[in-house]
């Protein structure tokens, strides 16, 4: 049932819930957690459905918080709270509350859902579009235990991503992350059916999608190897190749379903990788609510390190434009890594022993990001 | 072999548990079990990305089949029963490695075709040697198919590959043709290598009494003879034996689940906490549990065993088991039992646990009720509490899995009046649709080689001393006692619990 509450207040949505329920005769309803759904009119409606199909797995009450723009002086100096609250069939397995913020109120949203959280159960927040820069600061983003972003939707992901790493907190995450545990998962199958080193990787797909930024930069991570990232027409990730001491690996996926597996010296096999919707998505990252360190040590090692690990990663630099003052000290690091890449290439064994200072060196920049003033502070009193 | 691979971290839990390359064998592949839950639990786990790329399947058995009608076998299987939805992609790759070998099980040539099937498949999927071989056959093939596995060569191990077998229950009709089944098997694949399939024991709920008991901290201060007044176990089946009457007739209930299922579950029960979840401590804390138990001294008394007469069964008229097609009029098989046990050690003793199973009864229903003692002291009168029962915790094993616990609340209104409610945790309301099959569960642990959920050979033979004593003194005294299908056993049952003032629940 539907319950539609005009100009309200969290108490009499929560009492409105409290009517809901005893009229559909399920007094109390075992939820598990609390998922707000930060969004504008416009995506609402797909990320409520992708939401309320991943109750099934994951009963929940779900806040939709839907910011009103207002497009003239008087709306801006009236404030308005209207609510529609489903419980019952239409709302999956949980309950859930629409709300609509006109005027003011609208930089006050936690003030609404604070009251409207379930008692003990975790707090996800989850912006489809638009996400802050910095996650855990946000007062919205504060109240939760996990915050869930989607650079996919952004307007320049590869920025965003490396904006990201500088402003992670434990407990953020990001749908591109999510999107690729399929690859991990078979990826690391293949390197199980192997006894052998790997000494390069390439990944290929769209531009413009983090997934393959935040697949190389964990490949990169974890296997202390240049990864090369290519770009191919898509649909999302394409390929990986990896180069090791017993032959090419390679899992390609030209159509977005069924990939191909091959491992030299057998034969290649067809696995299913299928791209899949968000509310499997959302249902993954619903699954786990602790801090996902491995995404955090993937996402830090950083876009520009990927850049530096092999020559002509670097996307033309014209898009990079905007954000150049952030950049500086990396560009002042890229030919010097820039060189070791080339070094690196065709003699791999090298590689292997020169990693860790090729680590500590390229991980300066990021690391001295917020303070960034220090080193020149430095050179001047010399 | 993963702990060397650098993309595998056991900090990056969304990594699922992925076996590593294999396949699985089916003897009995044309059988019942094989088709509603092997080759859709196959399925499930492809579907959820755990199986390995070039997992392989073959069937073996008598048909004459050709690969294609055995992959269309499989794929009417998989739509009919898998749990979650047909996908193309899946069963394109799981099509790849399906095989069937046509034979029967003393046909030489049959098992030298499944080997080159095997290397075949080595080859061409990759599956690197690793086998594992389910027998889903009844138990008089047992010692041929095991010995054929031998004579082909098809259970040794090469070069850090594994062969495994899986088995069914019944493990045995008794101690001494358990020890003989132990004794053929162990001869052929290492006790390591042999998982015995007890399905209950991959089911979520029953894996829940342990993080129950173990990672909370309310239950496990109550659970043990100070608070504790009874145990009961139920398993309750509402068929009948249908068209098992070869294999029931002579077995009976008692063997067929208490010595298997309701003993697992009084050993998770009842047993101390393992130093560690892993199959070694949990196996020794089952066994000194199961070690610890304790006849009755008088069998006549405190064990019960019944057969169902005709009556009606849920708006259905149904014969009596005597009457069932196959079963000679004069059979003493039990159709049902209750027995009591007592577990010798200091947090049971005198602690009665009540175990019962039959067909044909009520409703069908698995569940684990830990029932505590009355308060010592009331400061309410008698009138007030009249309605009041004992306070209880029931684990729902299923259906509908969960965990109810029972005490007494007071009656809204200006008189005093305490009666029984329940608090429900529910599986299927705090995480719907997750639950995976209890199959999916235990085929995933044979591949990956994690034998925690498997009892072992050490915990058969125990629960077979258990049970023998009470089988015999029933072989050689009266008979089964008749209670009408449809109905929760026979009076005799609720005779032996009302002498100590106890009585059943209606589950």
């Amino acid at each position: 049932m539907k319950i539609d509450l005009t100009d309200t207040t969290a108490s009499k949505i929560n009492k409105a819930l409290v009517q809901g329920r005893r009229a559909i005769g399920t007094p109390a309803v075992g939820m598990v957690l609390t998922l707000v759904i930060v969004t504008d009119e416009e995506n609402a409606y797909d990320a409520l459905k992708a939401a309320s199909d991943a109750s099934h797995e994951h009963p929940s009450r779900t806040l939709v918080v839907i910011k009103r723009v207002s497009r003239s002086p008087r709306d801006r100096t009236q404030s308005r709270l209207d609510a529609e609250v489903r419980v019952g069939a239409e709302a999956g397995t949980g309950e859930t509350v629409v709300l609509r913020l006109y005027g003011e109120v609208a930089d006050h949203a936690q003030s609404v859902v604070l009251p409207l959280l379930l008692p003990d159960a975790p707090v996800v927040v989850w912006w489809p579009v638009n996400a802050p820069l910095d996650p855990a600061k946000d007062p919205l983003g504060a109240l939760a235990q996990r915050r869930v972003t989607d650079t996919y939707a952004s307007e320049q992901p590869v920025r965003d991503l490396a904006t990201r790493s500088g402003t992670y907190t434990p407990g953020d995450t990001d749908l591109s992350w999510t999107r690729i545990t399929p690859w991990r998962s078979m990826l690391a199958a293949a390197l199980d059916q192997v006894t052998c080193e790997v000494r390069a990787v390439e990944v290929e797909g769209e531009e413009f999608n983090p997934s393959c930024e935040l697949l190389a930069m964990w490949l990169a991570d974890r296997l202390d190897v240049p990864v090369k990232r290519s770009l191919s027409g898509g649909p999302g990730l394409t390929a990986v190749r990896m180069d090791t001491s017993c032959g090419a690996i390679t899992l390609d996926r030209a159509d977005g379903s069924l990939a191909t597996l091959s491992i030299e010296g057998q034969p290649a096999r067809g696995v299913a990788l299928k791209r899949r919707d968000t509310a499997e998505l959302i249902a993954e990252e619903l699954r786990r609510l602790d801090p996902d360190d491995t995404y955090a040590s993937a996402l830090r090692y950083g876009v520009d390190r990927l850049k530096a690990s092999w020559p002509g990663n670097a996307p033309a630099p014209a898009k990079e434009e905007p954000v150049a003052e952030k950049e500086e000290p990396v560009t002042k690091g890229e030919p010097k890594s820039d060189g070791r890449g080339r070094l690196a290439l065709p003699a791999p064994v090298e590689t292997a022993a020169k990693a860790p200072a090729a680590e500590a060196t390229a991980q300066a920049p990021v690391k001295q990001e917020p303070p960034r003033l220090e080193p020149v502070r430095k050179a001047t009193t010399k | 072999m993963s702990s060397s691979n650098p993309l595998r971290d056991p900090a990056d839990r969304r990594l699922p548990r992925i076996a590593g390359p294999s396949g699985l064998v089916i003897f009995g592949v044309t059988g019942d079990l094989s088709r509603k839950k092997l080759m859709p639990a196959v399925y499930d786990l492809a579907n959820r990305g755990l199986l390995p790329p070039g997992f392989s399947l073959v069937g073996f058995a008598r048909r004459e089949w050709a690969h294609e009608d055995f992959a269309q076998e499989v794929h009417d299987a998989v739509k009919e029963h898998a749990r979650t939805p047909f996908r193309e992609e899946v069963w394109q790759q799981l099509i790849q490695g399906m095989r069937f070998v046509q034979g029967t099980f003393d046909d030489d040539d049959a098992f030298e075709r499944l080997r080159s099937t095997i290397e075949e498949l080595d080859k061409a999927q990759g599956t690197g040697g690793n086998f594992a071989f389910y027998l889903s056959v009844p138990p008089k093939s047992f010692p041929v198919v095991i010995q054929q596995l031998k004579k082909h060569g098809l259970a040794d191990q090469k070069g850090g590959s594994w062969r495994r077998a899986v088995i069914e229950k019944p493990f045995g009709h008794d101690l001494k043709s358990a020890e003989e089944l132990n004794k053929v098997v162990h001869e052929v694949f290492a006790p390591d290598q042999v998982f015995r399939i007890d399905h209950y024991l991959g089911k979520e709920t029953v894996q829940n009494i342990l993080a129950l008991r173990f990672a909370n901290t309310m239950f496990e201060p109550i659970w043990n003879r100070s608070l504790v007044d009874h145990v009961q176990i139920t398993m309750a089946e509402d068929i009948g034996i249908g068209g098992r009457a070869g294999y029931y007739d002579g077995i009976g209930a008692a063997r067929d689940v208490i010595q298997n299922h309701l003993l697992q579950l009084l050993a998770l029960t009842a047993m101390e906490e393992p130093a560690s979840f892993d199959a070694d401590a949990l196996a020794a804390e089952k066994t000194k549990v199961l070690g610890a138990v304790k006849l009755p001294q008088d069998l006549g008394r405190d064990t019960v065993r019944g057969q169902y007469a005709a009556g009606w069964q849920g708006g259905t008229k149904v014969r009596g088991y005597l009457e069932e097609d196959g079963i000679n009029a004069s059979s003493k098989t039990d159709t049902y039992a209750a027995i009591k046990l007592e577990i010798d050690n200091r947090r049971w003793a005198g602690v009665p646990f009540y175990l019962r199973t039959g067909k044909r009864l009520g409703r069908r229903v698995t569940e684990i009720a830990v029932v505590f003692q009355r308060a010592p002291h009331s400061p309410f009168d008698t009138t007030a509490t009249e309605e009041l029962g004992s306070n209880a915790i029931v684990i729902r094993v299923q259906p509908d899995e969960g965990v109810t616990v029972r005490f007494g609340s007071k009656v809204p209104g200006t008189s005093m009046e305490i009666r029984d409610v329940s608090m429900d945790f529910a599986y299927g309301e705090s995480f719907t649709e997750s639950s995976p099959e209890a199959y999916e569960r235990l085929i995933l642990d044979v591949l990956l080689g994690d034998s925690n959920l498997f009892p072992r050979t050490e915990e058969v033979e125990l629960s077979w001393k258990i049970l023998d004593p009470i089988e015999e003194y029933w072989d050689s005294n009266g008979k089964p006692a008749q209670y009408p299908a449809g109905t929760w056993g026979p009076v005799e049952a609720d005779e032996m619990l009302e002498r100590h003032g106890r009585s059943w629940r209606r589950p």
